[in-house]
């Protein structure tokens, strides 16, 4: 069996996002890049599931589509202990345009398991893991928080509201991991990091699609306005504050 | 050994060093960066979490983790391969343990087992003795530790009295005797013990297994900080050392003993950059907090004073480490390349070539860290003494930095010591550049004109530079082989020395730094290392004059003193922007950052 993670290659989530080009590019400089943490949860439940020999998963690849300054974050997988990575060499432009593009590796490269996080930490689309089963006509199951193979299928437990939900599946299908994949990402070990530089990392020219959206402006939250602290014997003023200037009640 | 260097040990004070030929912590790889984070990611999953309970010497806890440290391979970081360790560089190794130096109680355990308590036997053990014990440190399997110090032989530590015996058989050595302060004693499986043999007037190693029949343990030492590290006396009573056991060769246990402190006291300049890097961000993280006369702290002057000065020493610490580093491996490179020169021969070489460089790390980086957690104590005011915030733990446990590897007191007297004797001994043209600094003081004037940025910093780190070659001539003329009883004096001097070092290194790496680093980040680069060479030029002043009137050469000291005040002239700095700037910048990232 072979599993497929896809994996975006995302601004630390301490960064303090700045944009430039008139509010219309993110500013690169200065940022460190890391594995999307849902994409690393899943990458750590793929290992976690290859070390049980009943499995019997072969490969765990990583897939990014990216410029060659996502190689870092690829490698970084490769040292956690995914065996190959395959790199898109295209400018991730929106979700449709990333996940046609896996797609297309897909359709010539089949894979039975295929794992994306459930949003990237950076700009949080939640659409790829669903496109990319649109595009190859295969299932997808989302929000997924457990998930175990038995039998040639598989067995997921998906977060619904208010409650869980479990569903099997035939492979292939997507799999839209969230929080609970997986405990704790698993830390790279020096073995790892040793090896990475030996395992294939492989570039794919990317195929002509059209990306469909277009991004025109970018704007930072507003600042939190300074807290009102109201004495605890004014519960008057704090009531008329909640009314007329915070318009909550 | 050590023919072809670029720069010998000391050579520092003679040579102009290009920029170009340093390393920088900017140039760390994928695959270190990748260590680093490894290194990062196993304290926040394994280690931040329980500081207390490590502290509180929860049973077999710091066993349990050093032992996960050595699942994920970081106990084998510079273990050669073949005994299942990973034969990374030094400066690799510094990396790592920089990192793990954030770690507390942990940190020294980590260290003790990777430095003192494995490299003996990686540096000076036979084949057999790698097979059996080292390749069971690199896994982490066993622990290490390192068995010098005794009641009476401390910082004199030759002065032991632990002896081994050849027992009637000639099979075993018979050792009796007493060690203390041993860190990893609770628990560590392997122990390299130094002891006299018969009536040796010099130490030779042993291996030793603490399973041994006659080794007695003491009770865990209660100590100020540091309290989850294990500290114990052991005790051997005619305990049997089986002969293969002697770790090189009779009598070399002294040597071995300065060699490994040496490599631990570079090794300590790394870890205290990664306890101050995390000092300074919690600091940042409170002033960014904490609110008082309806603002920030982080806006008022004398925080930003505080902020920035810690960034300013640890950065400049930074800089000298990771530069003396690289001198290390290019020593072990080329000592490697001769003929008849064992690996451990060729490490232990190069630690001795920069021994000098080695106790101005020590010193200069313990020093850092204490300024750096006592500032991190006042920003954080009332918080800072409470026992409940990290402040408290970050206080106590810099303390020992000063004392162990040698106290600052004792690598002082090293770092001095250590340069003359290279001049003496014609390794390094010491003296003859020396007396031609003196024999121009008569004519010396001040014709300091500004030519540039670097040219400029570069004429004021030369004469700091002749400060301290022509003190050292003055010191050496005055009382010669007396100078070890005049040990103000040589503080004093060996205070100029490490400034030296310092101010020189910083330079370099900003000036090489311009290549890679962003406009923003080159110009608070800048800041810093014109507030340092301004700071440092009036402390050289004050360590000088010292000096001289201490020395009282009648013939001499008014020369002396006229190129002092030469020599120790900068270009003036507005240290109050430059430090509101810098401090602006980890303000913003709310963390240390550069």
């Amino acid at each position: 069996m072979k599993i497929l993670i896809c994996l975006s290659n995302v601004p630390d989530t301490t960064t303090k996002a700045k944009f430039v080009n008139d509010n219309t590019a993110f500013d690169t400089t200065g940022v460190q890049w890391i594995i999307n943490p849902w994409d690393e949860l899943a990458l750590t439940r793929a290992i976690e599931l290859k070390s049980d020999a009943a499995n019997s998963i072969d490969n765990i690849t990583v897939i990014t589509v990216g410029g060659k300054d996502a190689e870092p974050t690829m490698r970084k997988a490769l040292a956690i202990g995914a065996d190959d990575a395959v790199r898109v060499d295209a400018e991730p432009k929106d979700a449709y345009y990333v996940a046609a593009q896996i797609a297309e590796y897909l359709k010539s490269n089949p894979f039975d398991l295929i794992f994306s996080g459930i949003e990237s930490a950076d700009y949080n689309g939640s659409a790829v893991g669903g496109m990319i089963a649109e595009f190859l006509n295969i299932p997808s199951i989302s929000a997924v928080s457990k998930m175990n193979i038995e039998n040639g299928q598989v067995n997921i437990t998906r977060e619904i509201d208010g409650g869980t939900e479990d569903v099997t599946s035939e492979l292939p299908v997507v799999s839209i991991v969230q929080k609970g994949i997986a405990k704790e990402p698993m830390i790279a070990a020096m073995r790892g990091i040793m090896m990475a530089r030996k395992k294939p990392l492989n570039v794919v020219a990317p195929v002509e699609i059209e990306a469909l959206t277009e991004i025109v402006n970018f704007e930072l939250p507003q600042a939190k306005p300074a807290c009102k602290m109201i004495e605890p014997e004014n519960v008057k003023e704090l009531v008329s504050l909640l009314q007329n200037e915070a318009k909550v009640i | 050994m050590g023919k072809d260097l670029t720069i010998k040990g000391g050579e520092f004070l003679l040579k102009k060093t290009e920029a170009n030929s340093i390393f920088i912590p900017e140039e760390f790889d994928e695959e270190q960066l990748m260590i680093a984070q490894t290194c990062d990611d196993f304290l926040e999953a394994e280690i931040f979490p329980i500081l207390d309970r490590i502290d509180s010497q929860e049973e077999g806890l710091m066993r349990s983790v050093v032992e996960k440290a050595g699942e994920l391979g970081l106990l084998g970081v510079s273990i050669p391969e073949e005994y299942d360790g990973f034969g990374q560089s030094f400066v690799t190794s510094m990396l790592a343990s920089e990192r793990m130096g954030a770690g507390n109680s942990f940190a020294v355990a980590f260290s003790a087992h990777t430095g003192i308590g494995s490299l003996p036997i990686a540096y000076y053990g036979n084949h057999e003795q790698k097979q059996k014990y080292l390749t069971k440190l690199a896994t982490g399997e066993w622990a290490g530790a390192y068995c010098l110090t005794e009641p009476g032989a401390g910082s004199d530590a030759n002065s032991g009295k632990t002896k081994a015996v050849l027992s009637e058989d000639g099979k075993h050595y018979i050792m009796n005797g007493q060690k203390m302060w041993i860190t990893n004693g609770g628990f560590a499986d392997v122990q390299t013990v130094f002891a006299k043999i018969d009536n040796d007037r010099v130490y030779s190693a042993f291996i030793v297994e603490k399973n041994w029949d006659g080794i007695v343990l003491n009770p865990e030492e209660k100590k100020m900080g540091i309290k989850g590290s294990s500290t114990r006396q052991i005790f051997y009573n005619d305990v049997k050392v089986p002969i293969e056991n002697l770790l090189g060769k009779r009598g070399e246990g002294f040597r071995i003993a300065l060699n490994i402190l040496h490599m631990g006291r570079i090794k300590l300049g790394g870890n205290v950059l990664g306890a101050a890097k995390r000092a300074i961000s919690q600091a940042i993280n409170y002033a960014n907090e904490r609110k008082q006369f309806g603002t920030l702290i982080a806006n008022f002057g004398s925080i930003k004073h505080k902020i920035a000065e810690q960034a300013i020493r640890t950065f400049t610490t930074e800089c000298a480490v990771y530069r003396v580093s690289k001198d290390i491996d290019n020593a072990i490179e080329i000592n490697k390349a001769e003929e008849g020169c064992d690996y451990g021969r060729a490490v232990m070489g190069a630690f001795g070539e920069y021994g000098a460089e080695a106790a101005i790390m020590k010193v200069f980086g313990s020093e850092t860290l204490d300024y750096v957690v006592d500032e991190m104590v006042q920003i954080m005011g009332g918080m800072g003494f409470s026992a409940e915030m990290p402040a408290d733990k970050a206080y106590r446990d810099s303390r020992i930095n000063r004392i162990f590897e040698g106290t600052n007191e004792v690598n002082r007297l090293i770092i001095t010591d250590t340069i003359i004797k290279r001049g003496q001994k014609n390794h390094i043209p010491l003296f003859e550049k020396a007396k031609e600094i003196i024999a121009g003081l008569d004519n010396l004037t001040d014709t300091f004109e500004t030519k540039g940025y670097y040219e400029d910093k570069l004429v004021f780190v030369e004469n700091f530079k002749n400060i301290a070659m022509m003190l050292m001539e003055a010191a050496v003329n005055k009382f010669d082989r007396k100078l070890m009883q005049e040990q103000e004096v040589q503080n004093s001097i060996s205070d100029i020395l490490m400034n030296v070092y310092v101010a020189e290194s910083t330079m370099l790496r900003v000036q090489k730094a311009e290549a890679t680093q962003s406009e923003e980040m080159i110009k608070i680069y800048k800041d810093m290392l014109d507030v340092y060479i301004f700071e440092t030029a009036s402390l050289i002043n004050k360590h000088a004059l010292d000096a001289i009137y201490s020395i009282d050469d009648d013939e001499l000291s008014d020369k002396l003193v006229k190129g002092t005040q030469i020599y120790t002239k900068v270009s003036g700095v507005n240290v109050k922007d430059a430090r509101r700037r810098i401090a602006d910048k980890l303000i913003e990232e709310n963390k240390y950052c550069f």
